[in-house]
């Protein structure tokens, strides 16, 4: 393990964590399906310009809980929450905080890569788009600078106007986080954005997170403990819907607290 | 470790490989069987009106002499009766099922809208015909116009319409939805730029069904108290007008006293077939354009 964490870019540990503000701040929080309790008493923080990484095995409620955080997950009628959950001292339950608001700060990318059936342009112009931006050009530049964001112009900047069913898995996944960073959120979520992707596309998603993390905070959730270790900066170990453990990755990884933590990183279960 | 017995597995090989050659062979008996009785009736019609289908036929107004009669009359009422149903079975049909599928959340309240959908589908036509002579034609006091007809048979065909609709909306993945929510859309946003898009193939497919039905419907428009023997010309929605199946209906009435009504008939089938294989055959092309463009 002190191996993995050899690896990683080990210069934001120079500076003591607390100078971080905040963007999440998860207190209490519980969540159902139903009579079915999937989120146990959560209390997480997200900061500023650092990567976290959700590990835990399948089930744990990774998921559910980055859903939560951009009230996706209260899509199902059936969901129940309770406890606080603020983004930058706002609560995120408030009525005077439309989810609109918070998801256009909040960005998403999905386990499985999600284009519209649209073109490249019009997927990466669709969020730009719903908020109101018509200036042609503007979005132009916009549509670049995503694309750019997310590496993959080279890829396809003479293909813009193709139907983006037409990309890889890898490309389309890329296509997700350029539409997503279109939007200019401050937060994106990542569930899994490489189970679905080849090592090479997964090296090319990884270095993207490591180059995203200056200007965004990113959460991301893997099932591989050596991407965890290579791109975050710390790392929350869930179990049957509770956090066990929330610490540097680098203590996760050499030295964890609990004896689960332990046992899931060196594969003992899970 | 063997818990199949590899014998008894390769013994019932060749009945396993019969019975699908069995039922293979049922499927297309079946198949062919529609196709058949299909054949045999257009063979029929056609031998009937061989002779009556001319450019005569198709331009001249309905008269008593069955040498001189044609159908333009019956042709534009349809055209008009389409025109009107087509577009408020559209806006009025998309509109409800977007409300049952998008707004109203699953429980009692959809259930309850469902299900009454579905019995509306299930209403025998003379009864809407029935209801329109009570509603448009005397209460509101249209008349037996044109109106009156597409307001009766946007009733009729709607409950097919939303059926159709609300399959067409389900189908839409719900990745596509999360990937538009995600990005901070309003519901109207998402349904706008996402499921509408996404759906509008099938809800086509739908459209086209429920307009062959209302293009060859006859009975709630003989409900409605629709002429056969009408001279002018329908111009506008509040003008009296005819149909083709009416006026098939009419001439198959009176064929008793004269034989060659049965050949009008006959070639007024034609007529309507042909009119409602161009209608799908648009619609066929339109859906396949909006299908390529996604
Ligand atoms: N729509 C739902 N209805 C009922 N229960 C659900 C629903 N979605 C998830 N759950 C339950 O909530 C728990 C957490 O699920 P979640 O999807 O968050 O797990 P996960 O950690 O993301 O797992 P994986 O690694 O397999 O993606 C599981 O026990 C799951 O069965
Ligand atoms: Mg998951």
């Amino acid at each position: 393990m002190t191996e993995l964490s050899m690896k990683k870019n080990v210069s934001i540990q120079e500076q003591p964590e607390e100078e971080r503000e905040s963007v999440f701040e998860a207190q209490g929080v519980n969540l159902w399906y139903g009579q079915t309790q999937a989120l146990h008493n959560i209390h997480l923080k997200q900061r500023e310009q650092e990567v976290t990484a959700v590990i835990g095995p399948s089930g744990c409620g990774k998921s559910t809980y980055l859903k939560t955080l951009n009230r996706m997950v209260e899509m199902n009628p059936e969901v129940r929450i309770s406890g606080n959950i603020s983004y930058r001292g706002r609560n995120i339950f408030s009525r005077r905080f439309p989810v609109e608001e918070l998801r256009t700060r909040v960005g998403m990318v999905f386990q499985k890569p999600n284009p519209f059936p649209k073109s490249v342009f019009e997927n990466v112009a669709y969020g730009p788009k719903i908020h109101g931006i018509r200036d042609k050009q503007l979005l132009e530049q916009i549509v670049e600078e995503s694309l750019k964001g997310a590496a993959i112009w080279e890829e396809v900047k003479d293909r813009l106007h193709e139907n983006a069913f037409g990309l890889s898995g890898g490309q389309q996944q890329r296509l997700c986080i350029a539409r997503c960073l279109a939007v200019e959120p401050d937060v994106i979520l990542m569930d899994e954005p490489t189970s679905a992707l080849d090592p090479k596309s997964t090296m090319k998603v990884e270095e993207l997170v490591r180059e995203l993390k200056e200007t965004y905070s990113i959460m991301i959730v893997t099932h591989n403990m050596q991407q965890a270790a290579r791109i975050s900066d710390r790392t929350a170990f869930f179990l049957n819907g509770e956090v066990v453990e929330c610490d540097t990755t680098d203590r996760i990884f050499s030295n964890p607290s609990d004896d689960r933590t332990e046992d899931y990183i060196t594969g003992r279960f899970g | 470790m063997q818990m199949m017995d590899q014998e008894a597995v390769a013994k019932s090989l060749p009945r396993r490989i019969a019975i699908n050659k069995i039922v293979r062979g049922l499927f297309l008996g079946s198949t062919l069987f529609g196709l058949v009785v299909l054949a045999v009736l257009l063979y029929d019609v056609i031998s009937d009106s061989w002779g009556w289908l001319n450019w005569n036929f198709l331009t001249s107004v309905v008269s008593f002499d069955a040498a001189e009669a044609g159908v333009i009359g019956a042709i534009t009422g349809t055209f008009w009766l389409m025109m009107i149903t087509g577009p408020l079975t559209m806006i009025i049909g998309v509109a409800t099922a977007v409300f049952i599928e998008e707004y109203v959340k699953e429980g009692r309240v959809r259930t309850f809208f469902e299900t009454n959908i579905s019995n509306l589908a299930g209403v025998p036509s003379i009864v809407f015909g029935l209801l329109g002579l009570t509603v448009f034609v005397r209460i509101l006091g249209l008349g037996s116009v044109v109106l009156a007809g597409a307001l009766t048979m946007s009733l009729l065909v709607l409950p097919i319409v939303i059926v159709s609709a609300q399959e067409a909306l389900r189908a839409v993945p719900s990745y596509l939805r999360e990937a538009s929510y995600g990005m901070g859309a309003t519901r109207w946003q998402m349904i706008r730029s996402v499921v509408l898009p996404a759906a509008l193939p099938s809800i086509l497919t739908g459209m086209i069904l429920s307009m062959s039905r209302a293009i060859g419907e006859t009975a709630p428009l003989i409900a409605l108290g629709i002429p056969a023997l009408l001279i002018p010309l329908p111009s506008s929605m509040f003008d009296s007008f005819t149909v083709l199946p009416v006026q098939i209906y009419y001439w198959t009435i009176d064929a008793a006293l004269n034989d060659d009504l049965a050949a009008l008939a006959a070639a007024t089938i034609i007529v309507l077939l042909v009119m409602m294989f161009i209608l799908n055959a648009t619609a066929i092309l339109v859906r396949n354009k909006f299908q390529k463009r996604l």
